[in-house]
């Protein structure tokens, strides 16, 4: 199927999303850097965190072959109006519990997207999303090993990552915020949607949440953490653009 | 006075200079684990170091970090230190040969008269 202009619209804006929620949660990640509850921990962490980064920066070479701005330009030149992350990956890093419940929840969805799009239409996607295949796998199963040796610990771990998964489940949900182009993407088999997404999310994490011990917060159609798609942001956002891009904008021409 | 630090999370921390710091309690450390890690299959597992962990599970998760990330791996190992046996020191006396076993050395096969032969000759 050829594509038309509103299918490269489409594939635009999906790549702007999956590479905005990478890059500021692969920045919001690398704030434990230094800090993290071990050494070990924090050097996986860091590690993975990184890997966000990477990820961000291919998604934005694929942005730049469709004729946007170069990667570091995209990444560190843009307010956040023009920003498509969702609310999850703007909170601040706040306690372990919180960091690793969004960990969980935000690798399980890119897991699944990913495999979604190793079979995409849009080919150069496709090969990206094959290429980071191990890495997330790797992700999912840091995260997944934390969630359920803390939600089946004691009293305190437990309550932490309970009340944690509460505060995050919400926010999850704007992941999946439909965008403008859901049906373009759909019947040019670039991509099946955010619900299709969201669907399989939630099978994917309620059984390692059952291992937990951990409740599953029960509405799924909570609309609250809505808008980071559409450029509607929380008031987190903004100060960390203007700390991640201070050296940039020093001098964005110097050669680094 | 708040300190104020080039490291944005520092001053976001809100730490007062003045306010004298108790150092924090002790708290009970994980176990280590003993990783090994093999770089092609079939090749034997090389022991690489340890890692601190709370279970198997994550012992393998900090081990892909920290022992394979820069090098070729296909496979690891975690061992519980604890559960390896080892020798004492004090008898180490035990891998010591006696002389009347030299036997047991390749220096008394008939081969090696003519290996000792050739390394007069290459020393000539």
């Amino acid at each position: 199927m050829e594509y038309t202009e509103k299918h490269v619209l489409a594939v635009k804006e999906l790549l702007y999303k999956m590479a905005d929620d990478q890059l500021i949660l692969g920045h919001r990640n690398s704030e434990w850097t230094g800090l993290g509850p071990i050494l070990e921990e924090d050097i996986a962490f860091s590690s993975m965190a990184q890997d966000k980064v990477g990820q961000a920066h291919a998604l934005y070479q694929l942005l730049h072959d469709l004729g946007e701005a170069e990667p570091d330009t995209v990444a560190f030149m843009r307010n956040e109006e023009q920003f498509h992350c969702c609310h999850l990956v703007e909170i601040p890093i706040g306690e372990y519990d919180f960091s690793l419940i969004r960990h969980f929840l935000f690798d399980k969805a890119e897991q699944i997207r990913f495999e979604l799009l190793s079979s995409s239409s849009f080919e150069p996607l496709a090969q990206v999303a094959r290429k980071f295949r191990g890495e997330i796998k790797y992700h999912v199963m840091h995260a997944d090993s934390w969630v359920k040796l803390l939600g089946k610990g004691n009293e305190e771990s437990h309550g932490r990552m309970q009340e944690a998964l509460k505060e995050a489940f919400p926010m999850a949900l704007g992941i999946f915020e439909a965008g403008p182009y859901e049906d373009a993407l759909q019947e040019a088999g670039i991509f099946q949607g955010e619900l299709h997404l969201r669907q399989l999310w939630l099978e994917a994490i309620t059984p390692v949440l059952h291992a937990a011990r951990l409740a599953i917060p029960v509405d799924v159609d909570d609309v609250s953490a809505f808008g980071g798609r559409y450029g509607k942001h929380t008031a987190y956002l903004q100060p960390l653009l203007d700390e991640m891009t201070e050296v940039f904008r020093i001098d964005p021409a110097a050669e680094w | 006075m708040i300190i104020q630090s080039l490291d944005p999370r520092v001053t976001r921390s809100k730490i007062d200079q003045e306010k004298e710091f108790q150092p924090l309690q002790q708290l009970d450390q994980f176990e280590t684990y003993e990783v090994f890690h093999q770089k092609k299959r079939g090749t034997q597992h090389q022991h690489v170091g340890i890692v601190h962990a709370p279970n198997h599970e994550l012992a393998i998760m900090f081990a892909k970090e920290q022992y394979s990330r820069r090098g070729q791996c296909v496979n690891l190992w975690v061992v519980k230190t604890s559960d390896v046996y080892v020798t004492d020191y004090d008898d180490a006396d035990i891998f010591e040969t006696t002389p009347d076993k030299k036997h047991r050395d390749p220096e008394s096969y008939k081969v090696m008269d003519r290996i000792q032969a050739y390394k007069e000759r290459q020393n000539k």
